[in-house]
């Protein structure tokens, strides 16, 4: 099981719309997924400064952590998200692994904001408050666990490089081997989940100079098993269906959004959902939509 | 429940005020001898199962895109489908006729015994997957691994077949206009004798094909994967 819900905007008048749509569409793939669930959201960047996604133990004081760190942030339940200085990013990451070993770096990027964790979709939705962010994409995932347990670190989505997220419907059968090459290249993973290696190894291709489109048609080749993966950059969105394409994808396209679901059911409340050009992705082709940043 | 009965005699049933559950209980009471003969589901917002299991020779109209299984298990009712359908739509149709306007997604038809399927766009992966005597008539293309192990029936397609076309095959009768990209294991041409070009002909004109019979390529079972006797092929 598990569910994915991704909108791409293409019309900014909707962008403050957009939390409150992924929302309600995370909502509904509560069946798919109750164990967990997690969005990434790309809104507004600040030029010179880099947004680090954290989480800390309950209770935890980001206030005088960010005090310490000397650093703008904001608070959602056990996450938060602090503006870092673009000159000052190592010493900041060195400085959070010091003094702040509980913090996890959930994600970094220019624009993207990655929140995840244990329980039903809409009470993760709830408890970050999703449904009054902005931005011009995001992309959710609503988990049921099969490769590893039920725990925030194994919430999707995952994020292995800078405003890259990725979500995964399915199970990889090769991701330990995958693994240890992607090691050998210097890449780093948090946990022995199947999807981290997936992201990890289009960060890895990414790095290595292809484009998104590039790096999912280099996944088809190397990655073994069962995926629906939903991907965003900071200006792209991507889609790709293993081979066998056993796991349910609908996509919806307007003059104002491209939105994937899990289920159609997912995309019956998107404003002009009846107008849509409705279609199922094709197994082992690339989907790709960019805009400008 | 929330069902009217329009002037027309049409019974309108609105999933956006009632439960799906009550229209699928509501459904499964009729009897054959019904005077609701018409019904409209509005507000299907693609909900899964809807219409699933009717035995009463009615006609029912669905207004908009639905989930996985419509019309499953379809015994004697003609169901329309305004918009694409989800998974495994008239999946096990034991009879009737299940009409969807848009596009299927995978396994449609899937396992059914009889009744005519008939999609006016493309059906994904897998259409016709054990298929056990339904005829299935799909005016777009469909996609790879169609008809495995089909049993019995016919799958006539419009456009293009996926990869695997038939793998596994029984006594199916496969029809395509299109490219066919792969035939699957044991499925190979066969010549189109006067019986199949009639079988062809006829399904078209039921499904309101524009198609000529000379266009279509006929496929079936090599009948070497499994014990096959000719002096059983009646029995298929």
């Amino acid at each position: 099981m598990c569910g994915i819900a991704g909108l791409f905007l293409k019309n900014r008048a909707l962008e403050p719309e957009l939390g409150a749509m992924t929302a309600g569409m995370l909502s509904v793939l509560t069946g798919r997924g109750p164990d967990s669930a997690g969005f990434a959201i790309y809104g507004s960047g600040m030029p010179g400064f880099l947004k680090f996604t954290l989480r800390g133990p309950a209770g935890f004081d980001f206030g005088a952590m960010a005090a310490a760190l000397d650093v703008g942030f904001s608070v959602h339940d056990d996450h938060a998200v602090i503006g870092v200085p673009e000159e000052r990013e190592g010493r900041v990451r060195a400085m959070l692994a010091q003094k702040f070993p509980q913090v996890a770096i959930v994600a970094s990027g220019a624009r993207m904001e990655l929140f995840k964790g244990v329980g039903l979709p809409d009470e993760v939705c709830r408890r970050f408050g999703l449904e009054g962010m902005v931005g011009s994409h995001a992309i959710g995932h609503t988990r049921m666990a099969t490769e590893s347990a039920v725990t925030i670190q194994g919430a999707h989505p995952f994020s292995t490089g800078p405003d890259q997220c990725l979500v995964h419907n399915g199970s990889l059968s090769n991701h330990n081997d995958i693994r240890r090459k992607l090691v050998k290249e210097g890449m780093v993973f948090e946990t022995q989940n199947d999807t981290e290696v997936a992201a990890g190894f289009l960060s890895w291709q990414l790095r290595e100079g292809l484009k998104l489109d590039e790096a999912l048609g280099a996944a088809l080749g190397t990655l073994d098993g069962f995926y629906t993966f939903v991907v965003g950059t900071e200006t792209g969105f991507g889609v790709l269906r293993d081979p066998v394409a056993c796991k349910p994808a609908v996509m919806a396209e307007t003059d104002d959004y491209v939105a994937f679901g899990s289920e159609y059911r997912a995309m019956a409340d998107l404003p002009g959902i009846a107008r849509a050009h409705l279609f199922e992705p094709e197994p082992s082709k690339v989907y790709f939509w960019e805009r400008a940043a | 429940m929330s069902a009217a009965v329009a002037a027309s005699g049409v019974v309108v049933f609105d999933l956006a005020a009632s439960r799906l559950r009550d229209l699928n209980a509501a459904l499964a009471g009729l009897t054959r001898e019904t005077n609701f003969a018409a019904w409209r589901v509005e507000n299907p917002r693609g909900e899964h199962a809807i219409a699933v299991g009717v035995t009463a020779p009615v006609s029912i109209t669905v207004d908009g895109p639905v989930g996985y299984y419509c019309a499953g298990m379809n015994d004697g009712a003609d169901v329309t489908i305004l918009g694409n359908a989800g998974p495994g739509v008239a999946e096990n149709m034991m009879s009737g006729r299940v009409h969807v306007m848009g596009d299927a997604s995978q396994a449609a038809g899937a396992t059914a015994h009889g009744g005519l399927l008939v999609i006016e766009g493309n059906a994904s992966a897998r259409c016709g997957i054990s298929m056990k005597g339904v005829d299935i008539v799909v005016k777009g293309s469909v996609g790879h691994m169609s008809a495995f192990m089909a049993q019995s029936g016919n799958l006539v397609v419009l456009g293009d077949a996926g990869e695997a076309l038939g793998d596994s095959l029984y006594e199916a009768r496969l029809f395509v206009r299109g490219k066919v990209a792969s035939l699957g294991a044991d499925c190979e041409e066969k010549e189109m004798t006067e019986e199949a070009a009639g079988i062809l002909a006829g399904l078209l004109r039921r499904a309101d094909a524009r198609a000529e019979v000379s266009a279509f390529r006929f496929y079936g079972s090599a009948r070497k994967l499994y014990s096959f006797h000719v002096d059983n092929a009646g029995d298929y």
